[in-house]
């Protein structure tokens, strides 16, 4: 008011009136500052010292604090005080600043609050926000896939559908689908993830027989698992998304290790009894198929001449074996011996108890 | 300008407005309730559950209260968790096992929670032995291969319906009842569990070999009784042939082989076919 009224004033003397008059306080942008001294109104008694430019509050303060006569009371003390002021101001100015700007890694999110109540999620990237009592940023590392083992350590010894028990360590990768469902859902998501996989893991077991579970199951398992424990998840509204499981040991229990070492062992035995059957069949049907292929041939022979072919082998069989035969001819029937048998025969008996008994 | 020659006063003045701000608003973050008791008498809620509310659109925010009048108290909104490690039950058929249970519950009642139990340590406290109760009440009806068995999730509903009826009274909902593990207990009941899969291994160890053994012994069967049609079917053509070939065969195999040599007698008859022109008669 007390300018209009002024500006009014000139106006009515320096019709259009260019913006850098003599008189300065014309100016409608320099109201209380950059005027001339004509306008007493709009200056500050100390701003009447040769200045240059606009000077900040602090500047201004600054000054007053040095120049000492601002203030009542002693010089050294409401320097002090005013020292004290500029450091809260500072400490207050790197607050909001430390508290205000929010650097999001690029696997991050930022889940904005404010005065409480969500308000936002931030995406990688330097982002603002009010500073600190107003908004608050929980930064959730979501690209990051966390990976629990079960168990710790040890054995995990679990009942499978047949009542038998099988000794298991898998694990589960996991990640945070959503940023806000994590931090405000779940009093204790990791802990959550955990109870969760050793009951869905557990009841798909229970499924699942002894055989399976060692053996072909696997996959059947794992994937079976991921959808149970997705699905109990999804449930509690946690944000969490299951990535994969794995299993990395399905075996027996140690103590029962050798038994089932032995049916491994039993079905390499059986399955080399098998071979060896098999062996010996190939062998069997293979002679008789050559014997009864010579049969055939000699016998396709043997009917084109049969008497001639058949005399044939029975000399040729004969003088092969006779050959090699000590041989003794008996001239008639009813005399016994040209050659005294018996003696022959006893002739040969001592030779052989010799040998007998230089072999023993 | 009386602020800035007086900064000590400025600074008291702050320091009495953070007072009177922090006892008198209080930021309710979107994972709490307040339950305000003015009095000691329960007042009013704020940002109690009500379920299907998205983040955001929640009462969380500032609360203000009256200090030294209204007292607040802070119950959590997320889903906790009660847990019961190693419990055994008896099931029907009198196998014990040992069963790690977990219940994940949430308060959407902070008022009556408040006014029943007070806090929430107390209400846990409170919660697991319900738990233990249900459970076993529920599992000690089944038989024990129900417990291990696809049906085992009809048995958690029932024990979640049952402890609902139960923690109802507290305000509290139950959101899922589950069972971690189901073992035996360590000791004799582990142990002949070992022994029995033990046995069947070794019985099936057994039954796989004398498997191989059978097969084996009809290979060969097969394999001879084959042979012996293939020598039937080129021997029938002339048996008389057959017999005097086969004849022939034996008497080369009998005299001829390595083994025998030298060591056969023959006596023939001057009468015997082979000497039949020796002797010059005809």
């Amino acid at each position: 008011m007390v300018n209009s009224s002024g500006r009014d004033a000139l106006s009515g003397t320096f019709h259009n009136e260019p913006p850098k008059s003599p008189w300065g306080g014309g100016s409608d942008k320099d109201d209380g500052n950059g005027g001339g001294p004509r306008n007493p109104w709009s200056v500050p008694p100390e701003g009447r010292r040769s200045r240059t430019g606009s000077p900040s509050a602090l500047d201004e303060l600054w000054r007053r604090a040095r120049s000492g006569g601002g203030g009542g009371g002693l010089p050294g003390v409401p320097t002090g005080a005013r020292l004290w002021l500029l450091i809260l101001a500072g400490l207050l100015a790197v607050w909001v600043l430390y508290t205000s700007i929010h650097p999001i890694g690029p696997r991050e999110k930022g889940v904005v609050t404010f005065l409480g109540r969500y308000s936002g999620t931030l995406d990688p990237g330097i982002q603002f926000t009010l500073p600190a009592p107003f908004q608050l940023v929980d930064v959730v590392d979501v690209g990051n896939i966390r990976t629990e083992n079960f168990p710790n350590s040890g054995e995990n010894l679990m009942l499978t559908g047949d009542q038998n028990i099988v000794d298991l360590a898998y694990s589960v990768r996991w990640d945070v689908r959503s940023a806000s469902a994590y931090v405000f859902q779940i009093a204790d998501p990791r802990e959550t993830v955990r109870a969760t996989a050793e009951s869905a893991m557990r009841a798909v077991i229970s499924n699942t027989t002894l055989n399976e579970a060692i053996g072909e199951g696997r996959s059947k398992i794992e994937a079976e698992a991921q959808v149970a424990m997705q699905k109990i998840l999804d449930e509690y509204g946690a944000g969490i998304r299951i990535q994969g499981v794995a299993i990395q040991k399905a075996a027996a229990p140690a103590q029962v290790d050798d038994d089932f070492k032995a049916v491994t062992a039993a079905q390499q035995e059986a399955e080399s009894n098998r071979n060896n059957a098999n062996a010996y069949a190939q062998r069997v049907i293979a002679a008789s198929q050559g014997e009864a292929a010579e049969f055939d041939k000699i016998y396709e022979q043997y009917k084109l001449a049969p008497e001639v072919t058949k005399r044939r082998l029975y000399y040729e069989t004969m003088e092969a074996v006779l050959a090699n035969t000590n041989k003794t001819i008996v001239e008639a029937p009813g005399v016994n011996s040209y050659l005294p048998l018996p003696a022959l025969r006893r002739g040969n008996a001592p030779a052989d108890a010799q040998d007998k008994g230089v072999a023993k | 300008m009386a602020w800035a020659r007086n900064p000590i006063a400025l600074v008291v003045a702050v320091i009495v407005v953070l007072i009177v701000l922090m006892s008198t608003v209080a930021i309710v973050p979107e994972t709490k309730q307040v339950v305000v008791l003015r009095l000691e008498k329960p007042y009013r809620t704020v940002n109690a559950y009500k379920a299907g509310e998205g983040f955001g659109r929640t009462n969380a925010g500032p609360v203000f209260r009256i200090p030294f009048v209204d007292r607040l108290v802070w119950v959590d909104k997320r889903i906790l968790d009660v847990d019961l490690p190693d419990e055994p039950v008896l099931s029907t058929d009198q196998l014990r096992l040992e069963i790690d249970a977990y219940a994940r519950y949430r308060v959407t009642d902070p008022l009556r929670m408040v006014v029943t139990v007070g806090t929430e340590e107390r209400l846990r406290e409170q919660l697991q032995p319900l738990l233990r109760s249900s459970l076993r009440n529920e599992l000690g009806k089944r038989r024990s291969s129900t417990l291990l068995s696809p049906e085992r999730g009809q048995v958690m509903d029932n024990v979640q319906d049952s402890l609902q009826r139960l923690a109802s009274q507290y305000g509290v909902q139950i959101v899922d009842v589950r069972i971690k593990q189901t073992e035996l207990p360590s000791g004799s009941p582990l142990t002949s569990a070992l022994t029995r899969m033990a046995t069947a291994r070794r019985q099936e160890a057994e039954t796989i070999k004398a498997q191989g053994l059978k097969d084996a012994q009809i290979i060969r069967a097969n394999a001879q009784a084959q042979a012996a049609q293939i020598y039937a079917a080129a021997f029938n053509k002339d048996p008389k042939f057959y017999d005097f070939y086969r004849a022939m065969q034996s008497y080369r195999t009998t005299f001829l082989s390595p083994d025998a040599k030298g060591e056969s007698q023959i006596i023939l008859s001057p009468s015997n076919e082979y000497l039949r022109e020796f002797t010059g008669q005809r």
